[in-house]
């Protein structure tokens, strides 16, 4: 039971949620899907096959993968900065039984399951443009709902160091927008001279695209043990370091 | 403003009264943030049913000693106990029997006014129904019924105030925090919330109430704690303080300062307390003084009136700005 505290708040910012919807789906799914046609269709068209697949079929995964981490990553850090200053909720929380472990928890797994909900709608969404995934992709599903838990908590992290919303753009900027260009996602890591790829395996959406990838298509590699296992410890260590950063910020 | 009759007969807090038993035991807390001493030292105790109004200058402590009494901050030595519970080791149980109306306005904007409530009563695990039917008891206590659907940001002032309270209460709190209940309120809108509180006294809910208003806190609290430099500088029934403290009355006199170099010479045939600040002379008489009122029959600028807490505040803690 005990464990359990944190569902509270999922279901206040599901109810929040429920009011605006649209506008936070196109927010969420807007940039993923012009992203798809534009290199996909656009681009694709004049490149050839690319690991074997054609150049829409390389990126469409990723970009599901991308969907997951803007949706959790913004919601951790936009919305809940809002909560945390402008509008208190956290404060309202706290003076309740609920405790900061539960509202890490609830705000993560929130956030998480925002962006889980985007990567499913991508993935939907994927033979609309003619790419099929295979039954494999059930298998991929925890893999993002996990993805979706550490960018929300490595949003919140970001949100208990922040001073005002300009840190996000340094955020952005710095941080979200490399590892959307750099991780595979718009090209193969495989061919790329062995320094730089090191490099690129370590972003942590790396893995994810790699996986998406993987399981999208049914070409199960067996490195994705490996993959996941240590996805898994970072996971664990980003929601450890929320707790502990929200804390110091929050209990004086 | 809706001023509708509250159902006296329903008890909205939802607690038998019991009297005498502590709710709140504070000993030897103290607080340090890096060098600085927030808090120094105080022991106190609530009885159950008391209204206890918790004072001092900004900066004195009291925000402090609320928040390490509801675990947003803590403590850096003493002990606590709360509804008989040690804390912070019981903070989980002891804070569903606590209700806290915040300075800070924390409510859902987006949310309704009923959905404000209905989130609120999820954070304490109240039962759907349980909670539908606490919410429809208290909105209509607080005369925001129809203000069921309504989101917050077309609420006014005093309804958001009266609403907070009334999410403090969703979890029946046997123990009400009040933190500048009444902040930023029109006169009306004050006294609503006078009233209702004064309801949830009758009912022998237990209240700690923080105010800068002191005629709220001498309207509300049967005791008062005045903190400054972390520390309880007083404490005891206001009435009580007040006379021992202040005098029974105050005589207010404006005018030049040869003038009042004169009256103060006069008025020292009572036994009172002089004070000169900001060119006006203030006598608290400790006696009937009756006759010195025959001193002030030319002069124009001039009030004669009961000694109140505002006058015991000041003395405690001076007249000077406390500005962090």
């Amino acid at each position: 039971m005990s464990g359990l505290y944190f569902r509270a708040i999922w279901l206040r910012n599901a109810r929040v949620w429920r009011k605006h919807v649209m506008s936070s789906l196109i927010g969420n799914l807007g940039q993923p899907l012009l992203f798809l046609i534009a290199m996909g269709y656009g681009l694709g068209r004049d490149i050839e096959v690319i690991e074997g697949m054609t150049y829409l079929q390389f990126i469409a995964p990723g970009l599901v993968a991308s969907a997951v981490m803007y949706s959790a990553a913004f919601e951790t850090t936009y919305g809940s900065y809002t909560r945390l200053s402008i509008q208190k909720t956290y404060e309202a929380i706290l003076i309740t039984p609920l405790e900061i472990n539960d509202l890490v928890l609830g705000e993560v797994v929130w956030a998480a399951s925002r962006g889980f909900m985007a990567g499913l709608i991508m993935l939907a969404a994927l033979p609309l443009f003619g790419v099929w995934p295979s039954v494999w992709t059930f298998a991929l599903l925890p893999v993002l709902f996990m993805a979706g838990i550490f960018f929300a908590a490595f949003g919140l992290i970001m949100t208990a160091l922040a001073t005002n919303y300009d840190f996000f753009n340094y955020f952005t900027s710095l941080v979200i927008t490399p590892l959307f260009l750099f991780s595979g996602i718009f090209f193969s890591l495989q061919t790329m001279a062995p320094k730089a790829r090191l490099i690129f395996e370590f972003l942590p959406l790396t893995p994810i695209v790699n996986l998406s990838r993987m399981f999208c298509y049914g070409r199960i590699e067996g490195i994705w043990l490996y993959q996941v296992g240590g996805f898994l410890l970072l996971t664990v260590f980003s929601v450890w370091l929320a707790i502990v950063l929200l804390r110091r910020r929050l209990i004086q | 403003m809706t001023r509708s009759k509250p159902p006296t007969g329903a008890n909205i807090a939802g607690r038998v009264k019991r009297e005498g038993e502590p709710v709140v035991s504070v000993a030897g807390l103290s607080k340090d943030f890096g060098d600085r001493r927030a808090v120094d030292d105080i022991s106190f105790t609530i009885s159950s049913g008391e209204c206890v109004g918790f004072l001092g200058p900004n900066g004195a402590g009291k925000t402090t000693t609320i928040n390490i009494l509801l675990g947003l901050a803590r403590k850096s030595a003493g002990r606590i106990n709360l509804l008989g519970r040690e804390i912070p080791e019981k903070h989980r149980q002891v804070k569903r029997r606590i209700g806290v109306v915040p300075q800070a306005d924390s409510l859902d904007p987006d949310l309704t006014v009923a959905e404000n409530l209905l989130t609120y009563a999820g954070y304490f695990n109240i039962p759907k129904k349980k909670a539908l039917a606490k919410t429809g008891e208290l909105l209509h206590f607080f005369a925001l019924s129809n203000r069921s659907d309504e989101i917050i940001e077309h609420l006014s002032g005093g309804q958001r105030r009266r609403l907070l309270l009334a999410r403090a209460l969703i979890n029946d709190p046997q123990l009400l925090i009040l933190d500048e209940p009444t902040i930023g309120l029109d006169p009306q809108a004050r006294h609503l919330m006078w009233e209702r509180l004064e309801i949830l006294k009758e009912q022998g809910t237990t209240m700690l109430l923080t105010s800068h208003y002191l005629d709220e806190v001498s309207r509300l609290s049967d005791r008062v704690l005045i903190m400054d430099q972390g520390r309880i500088v007083a404490e005891g029934a206001p009435r009580q303080l007040i006379s021992e403290m202040v005098g029974l009355e105050v005589f207010e006199v404006e005018g030049s300062g040869a003038e009042l170099d004169e009256l103060e010479k006069k008025f020292s045939t009572c036994k009172a307390e002089i004070e000169r600040a900001n060119d006006k002379l203030y006598v608290y008489t400790r006696e009937e003084c009756d006759r010195l009122e025959k001193l002030l029959a030319g002069k124009r600028d001039w009030l004669r009136r009961p000694a109140n807490l505002e006058d015991l505040f000041i003395q405690l803690t001076g007249r000077s700005l406390r500005e962090a």
